[in-house]
């Protein structure tokens, strides 16, 4: 519980001290908190780091599989600066992010769309449920031979495998988001005179926000397993093949900067995407006391 | 269909309501049901948990159909959800994405009044029940009482003719339900809308209405209605002590506590 850190304990303050002098107590206690979080998270990090890099060093395990952070260090700075082997590493990265973004954002709406249209309609929803569950039952990434053969080596044999891995997670998080819109609400927004379009668009969609943002939150990670999968399998640029190639040449420390690469870029998106929902989330309930 | 000048505002007759449960049994809620209610009436229908009460509510707004019988709303058959109807819930029912301001103008931007006409009628509103200060609140900021509030200018901002309340204010504390209590017949009085008021609570019904209807333990039928005879305008907080009011409390109770005992044996057996 985030609340721990500011709970007056009883006898930690004598009678008379003032609320000033409790919220300034208070304060420090949150920033001491905040620090020692901080404090263990980067200490673990040095230490796992350390550890592995020592381990290499003194063959405890074989650098040759495992690599080691210095020289997943040296692979990075060497791509960023000199390129790859299949030439500069931004173009790759741009293109593996391109067939991300472009699925994801494809993905989602026709998720979002056809679960919210499915939830909204009874019979339709009884109907195609047994598609969507015959077709769910498809592990992904065995399309991506299938989306290569037809679509080919470049960006929409990729694109629509990101879409797949999408559109599944985002249809059933705002298929259910729907299902469990409350009723007295749907019944006041129509006695109040909302039209069917207008009970989706201002109180279904809203109410169902939260469920679909939990499935926004995971599916652009998937976005990028699509893509990255995708490019695994056959093309011609993005980190996949980069990963590909170096498992050619036996290069564990090229395999594991490129998988540093698409971890920084995982964080990076999952982090705007809390933004853009603590915006879009202003309307609820804040927990009472803040700590990061 | 002519529509009758002086039709009573909402009548019942020989309803019966039957519905399926999730087992695929069928479920009597209401039975041979008759209720007139006449314009600018202020009626109150008590009954014991679980009776049907709340389906007497849903066939006059449309939401649910009845089985036999007819519904008239101003003189014509129930079809559809009439505009002229308001129904204030017992959950909280505003809609909690939306600000307070933008919660009460819903109902006129939903029947496609313009944008700036909607905000100055929610301002208004929104005076009359004393939360001006509160436009920009999101609902999860307000106490009970203030979300009641703006669920009362949210069903009123639309000029309801018929009012319908399901036990609104039973999640409130006693204090605040009598503010509330008072605010209602207030709002009522200017608005002279007829009032169809769902409560389990007696003295509630007797503080506030013209006729009290005593329901019968499931499936529901009209028990008895007596006309309450107390002079208006009323103070909510005080009318409990006067002596008309206890003997009225004391008559329908002896009614009403014979079905409250009926509906609670029959839970517990």
């Amino acid at each position: 519980m985030t609340d721990a850190a500011i709970d007056i304990r009883a006898g930690a303050f004598k009678p008379g001290t003032s609320d000033a002098e409790i919220e300034a107590a208070a304060a420090k206690a949150a920033t001491h908190r905040r620090r020692t979080v901080m404090f263990w998270r980067v200490a673990i990090l040095v230490a796992f780091l350390a550890l592995w890099e020592i381990a290499a060093r003194l063959a405890w395990i074989d650098p040759f599989f495992y690599a080691m952070p210095s020289a997943i260090a040296q692979r990075l700075y060497e791509w960023t600066t000199e390129g790859t082997s299949e030439g500069p590493l931004w173009y790759h990265l741009y293109v593996t992010m391109e067939e991300s973004v472009i699925g994801f954002v494809t993905g989602s709406v026709a998720g979002i769309i056809i679960g919210v249209a499915l939830g909204r309609n009874r019979m339709a929803a009884d109907i195609f449920s047994i598609y969507i569950k015959v077709i769910n039952s498809i592990p992904r990434v065995v399309l991506a031979p299938i989306f290569i053969m037809i679509l080919g080596l470049g960006l929409a044999s990729k694109v629509a495998l990101a879409f797949v891995m999408v559109f599944f997670v985002v249809f059933h998080n705002a298929f259910q988001g729907v299902r469990e819109a409350d009723r007295a609400m749907i019944a006041n927004a129509r006695i109040l005179g909302a039209s069917n379009w207008q009970l989706t668009r201002s109180v279904i969609v809203p109410s169902a926000m939260s469920w679909i943002f939990a499935s926004l939150h995971v599916s652009f990670g998937f976005a990028i397993i699509g893509a990255i999968v995708g490019e695994f399998v056959g093309s011609r640029y993005g980190i996949g093949l980069l990963i590909n190639i170096a498992k050619g040449s036996f290069d564990a420390a090229g395999m594991y900067a490129a998988i540093v690469i698409v971890m920084v870029v995982a964080l990076g998106a999952e982090y705007l995407m809390t933004m853009v929902e603590d915006r879009l989330a202003k309307w609820r309930p804040q927990p009472l006391h803040e700590t990061q | 269909m002519a529509i009758e000048k002086n039709a009573p505002a909402i009548e019942l007759i020989n309803v019966s309501r039957r519905f399926l449960s999730p087992t695929g049994k069928s479920l009597t809620a209401l039975r041979d049901f008759t209720m007139t209610v006449e314009r600018g009436e202020f009626v109150a229908v008590v009954g014991p948990t679980g009776c049907g009460k709340s389906t007497t509510l849903n066939l006059v707004t449309g939401l649910a159909s009845p089985s036999a019988g007819e519904v008239r709303v101003m003189g014509a058959p129930v079809k559809g959800i009439d505009p002229r109807i308001g129904f204030v819930f017992q959950s909280d029912a505003l809609f909690p994405w939306r600000t307070v301001i933008d919660n009460v103008m819903a109902g006129p931007l939903f029947r496609g009044k313009a944008k700036s006409e909607a905000t100055a009628a929610a301002r208004d509103w929104l005076a009359r029940v004393g939360l001006s200060r509160f436009e920009q609140h999101y609902p999860h900021q307000l106490s009970g009482g203030m979300r009641k509030r703006v669920a009362l200018a949210q069903t009123f901002i639309n000029g309801p003719e018929i009012l319908l309340m399901d036990e609104p204010f039973s999640a409130l504390d006693v204090q605040t339900r009598v503010l509330m209590h008072e605010e209602l017949l207030r709002l009522w009085s200017q608005a002279k809308a007829s009032v169809v008021f769902v409560t389990h609570d007696l003295e509630e019904a007797i503080a506030l209405a013209d006729k009290v209807y005593v329901l019968t333990a499931g499936p529901a039928t009209v028990k008895s209605v007596y006309t309450i005879d107390l002079p208006r305008p009323r103070v909510v907080a005080d009318i409990r002590y006067e002596q008309s009011f206890i003997d009225y409390s004391r008559t329908i109770w002896a009614d009403l506590k014979e079905e409250v005992e009926t509906s609670y044996a029959r839970a517990a057996a």
